[in-house]
């Protein structure tokens, strides 16, 4: 076949489809969007509740200064511009002018500088603007940061749900805000969609807000949010139709079931930034854990390559640190830790713990903070036991029981899922630093893990405004941690959306349904 | 009853603070997280920073003035959001328990009348099998041959948000519809138990005099089944029906998981996740009355039955 009959084939069937009026990228306007959510939220205000549960309706209600698109690129939108000057200090917001809340009171600068305080004041991710020391708003379309010192962080944690512009003339009313009844009913918000309806523990609805900001969105009429706790009837929804959307799906098998039905599309992507890695963590300061050596052992002896095909059954992928495989920052050239158990066996037996008749050299406890990592647990104790450490499997009722355990130190190892929340500051130096470490805190440090230089490592990163060196010092961060091993990360958590086929363009950015679906649409 | 309500109240509260962990760890998972200050506050915030037996006084004194408290998760009163869910639960647990009674009334009835033949073993096998079965195997089961190979039932919830007619029969067809499944899954607890019941109950009664007499007397077959026999074999059925009220309202709470079912039982299963300490002991008192009151409306229904009876 020739090139000139194929473009002439290319050009023919180009006109037939323009002429029948057909489109493929453009979205439709109208519909509605059934999806579920695995859990209720506790309410919908994402300026002083964290949490993905929150995050997905929060998104849709209230807007936020930036938004990021799939690249990591900050993209305008309440504010359509910003200027960053002073060697990182101040931060100028320059917001888009015919922007409302949905009581249609405009959105100024006031606001903004309002929800930040809120935010600092309220929400639990207190390092996200903590270099703030004022917002001054000349006007009522420009607000301005100013910074104790540079924060880097800044412009992610301006963005998604963790920035949630609320407006200060519902919530500045002198109620507390975290128990503020318009969290859930009558909520005032400046996203594209508004609440028609939350009842917890069944649904929520939003439907489409005409004065959005952005001319012609959000595409949908509506957005029903069915709360459905069990996953096989979510999944059985999704296969049978009932169900358009679901995203933060991580069991394995219904991945991998679901993946097989051709009206479905199932996909990994968008899950960088909330950044979730599951991981085994070592009590670093009591017990044989406090011994490196010991660490590095556990490590060589537990297969990654296991968990990946066997548990996991191949839907998540490797991480070989703390920060998400996704992010620009991870560095995967750390010491892997391959499966080795002869020389797992030789580091311990060269620190002197030999092994006794019974083939054992002593005895650890591993516990895991979700249903979901029993498994994990469970190779555990067969894995080590291969290097003569008797492990046993302690498994909390829940999670309030096993939080309590792990953050008042008493475990040996634990399994555990934790997030990084867009910008390692935010989600990452949390887990490592000495001044983190909080008992009866947990996300804190709880390992007791500490060690200045990687204390000195994170409070450069944290200031460095320069890309390029902050990739190097956070590269430096992570090989020292690989080999400190206060954590050994195995695998990111398997988080996918599955979505039907007539769905169009799904919240594919880094923040997945944490992010506004304003250019998801219904197809014909 | 005040007493026993008292004991549940106490016995409740205690167990409940006897487990590790409380509401601002689960506030604190919810959130990514939280600092010591936050936790700290949240405690103070929920009076868990008080001696656990000022806690106990308090809250028993609340509960004596019908105050149950403020739910640490929802920000609402306890009262409210137990009578938002009472109607759905009261729907499932009745039209189960109902169900159940009449379907093994009949399979007992039945397997009396042949107690040795095929269709006997029949009956047990089946009862044996809803009884043998976990609720939420049998309600996925359900799920996936109703639902997904047959499509003719929803998934989850109680009612279509989606339809925007006002009409009653649309509304009324469609809480049917979504009922069904988890009234079906809920009852086939029971099956086995009524029917067996049942048919003991038959068997001993269809030896006894009065139906030999009846009998005699040349009444029909029927006659002699329904009028002598059945009416004299009910009581141990509805005296244990009664009895297993409590069952019945706590299997409930796994079928509304399954089903999504906006019930007491999602509700206590969320509390107990989270750690909702008021709402869970909202749920328990009321259970109790539910409990309670299904247990007098037996004594009633089994005077109504024997007028010997005395209550």
């Amino acid at each position: 076949m020739n090139k000139h009959f194929l473009k002439t084939l290319l050009l023919t069937a180009t006109l037939i489809f323009t002429s029948l009026g057909v489109s493929f990228a453009e979205p439709k306007k109208g519909g509605t969007l059934i999806a579920a959510v695995g859990n209720s939220p506790r309410h919908l205000n994402p300026a002083v509740q964290s949490g993905i549960v929150t995050g997905f309706p929060g998104a849709q209600l209230f807007a936020t200064p930036i938004r990021y698109d799939n690249n990591w690129e900050p993209q305008p939108y309440l504010a359509e511009s910003w200027e960053i000057s002073d060697g990182g200090k101040t931060v100028r917001l320059n917001l888009v002018k015919d922007a409302v809340f949905h009581d249609g009171v405009p959105i100024k600068s006031s606001d903004v500088k309002f929800s930040l305080e809120t935010i600092k004041k309220n929400h639990p991710f207190k390092t996200m603007f903590a270099p703030v020391v004022s917002v001054e708003t000349p006007d009522e379309h420009t607000a301005i940061l100013k910074l104790s010192s540079p924060h880097p962080a800044l412009m992610l944690a301006m963005s998604s749900q963790l920035m949630a512009i609320i407006p200060e003339h519902v919530y500045g009313d002198g109620q507390d805000p975290k128990t503020h009844p318009q969290n859930s009913e009558n909520v005032v918000g400046s996203g594209p969609f508004k609440l028609v309806e939350f009842k917890s523990g069944e649904h929520i609805i939003l439907e489409r807000f005409d004065d959005f900001f952005i001319d012609g969105r959000p595409y949908l009429d509506k957005m029903v949010l069915k709360i459905i706790k069990d996953p096989a009837t979510r999944t059985i929804g999704l296969e049978n139709g009932e169900i358009d959307f679901y995203a933060f799906e991580n069991v394995a098998r219904n991945i991998v079931r679901l993946k097989k039905n051709d009206n479905l599309t199932v996909t990994p992507d968008g899950y960088a930034a909330i950044g979730p890695i599951d991981w085994l963590a070592f009590n670093t300061k009591t017990g044989k854990t406090a011994d490196v050596n010991v660490r590095r052992a556990i490590a060589y002896a537990i297969d990654r390559n296991f968990i990946l095909k066997a548990i996991m059954l191949g839907v998540a992928d490797e991480a070989r640190t703390g920060i998400h495989p996704g992010s620009p920052f991870y560095e995967p050239n750390v010491e892997p830790y391959n499966l080795d158990i002869d020389k797992a066996n030789k580091i311990l037996d060269d620190a002197g713990y030999k092994k006794g008749s019974d083939g054992m050299r002593f005895g650890l406890t591993v516990d895991f903070g979700w249903p979901g990592l029993k498994p994990n647990a469970e190779y555990t104790k067969a894995a080590l036991k291969k290097i003569g450490i008797d492990v046993t499997v302690r498994a909390s009722a829940d999670f309030p029981t096993w939080a309590k355990t792990v953050s008042n130190h008493n475990f040996d190892l634990t399994w555990d899922t934790v997030f990084n929340w867009g910008d390692p500051v935010i989600g990452v130096h949390r887990t490592y630093q000495t001044s983190n470490i909080k008992k009866g805190v947990i996300w804190s440090n709880t390992q007791q893990y500490s060690n200045p230089k990687v204390d000195a490592i994170m409070e450069k990163a944290g200031v460095e405004n320069d890309m390029d060196k902050r990739k190097a010092l956070y590269s430096e961060l992570q090989k020292m941690l690989a080999n400190d091993l206060p954590v050994y990360w195995t695998n990111t958590l398997p988080y996918h959306t599955i979505y039907s086929k007539k769905v169009g363009n799904p919240p594919m950015g880094i923040w997945a349904t944490s992010s506004p679906m304003d250019m998801t649409y219904i197809k014909d | 009853m005040l007493f026993v309500l008292l004991v549940v109240v106490v016995l409740n509260f205690l167990m409940l603070h006897l487990a590790p962990g409380d509401i601002a760890d689960t506030i604190a998972q919810t959130m990514g997280g939280a600092d010591e200050q936050d936790m700290a506050e949240l405690r103070q915030q929920y009076g868990l920073d008080q001696p656990f037996f000022i806690q106990l006084f308090n809250y028993v004194i609340r509960v004596a003035l019908l105050d149950f408290g403020h739910s640490h998760f929802y920000n609402l009163p306890v009262f409210d959001l137990i009578m938002e869910r009472f109607p759905a639960t009261l729907l499932l647990v009745f039209s189960a328990q109902i169900l159940s009674l009449f379907v093994g009334i009949l399979l007992g009835v039945y397997a009396a009348q042949n107690p040795n033949g095929l269709s006997s073993l029949f009956v047990n096998m089946f009862s044996l099998f809803g009884y043998a079965a976990p609720v939420f195997w049998t309600g996925i089961l359900l799920l996936i041959a109703f639902s997904l190979h047959i499509p003719i039932f929803p998934v989850s919830g109680m009612r279509d948000i989606t339809i925007e007619t006002d009409n009653f029969f649309v509304h009324f067809f469609d809480v049917l519809r979504h009922l069904f499944l988890p009234m079906i899954t809920l009852a086939s607890i029971f099956f086995a138990y009524y029917s067996r019941l049942c048919r003991a109950s038959m068997l001993e009664v269809l030896g006894a005099d009065f139906v030999r007499t009846a009998k005699a007397k040349g009444l029909s077959k029927k006659d002699v089944l329904l009028k002598h026999a059945l009416k004299n074999s009910l009581s141990p059925v509805i005296t244990f029906a009664g009895l297993s009220f409590s069952a019945v309202v706590s299997g409930a709470i796994l079928v509304e998981t399954v089903y999504s079912w906006p019930g007491l039982g999602t509700l206590a299963f969320n509390s107990i996740i989270s750690r909702d300490t008021p709402v869970l002991l909202g749920i328990l008192i009321f259970s109790t009355l539910m409990v309670t009151v299904g247990n007098l409306l037996t004594d009633l229904t089994l005077k109504a039955l024997d007028p010997r009876i005395k209550i």
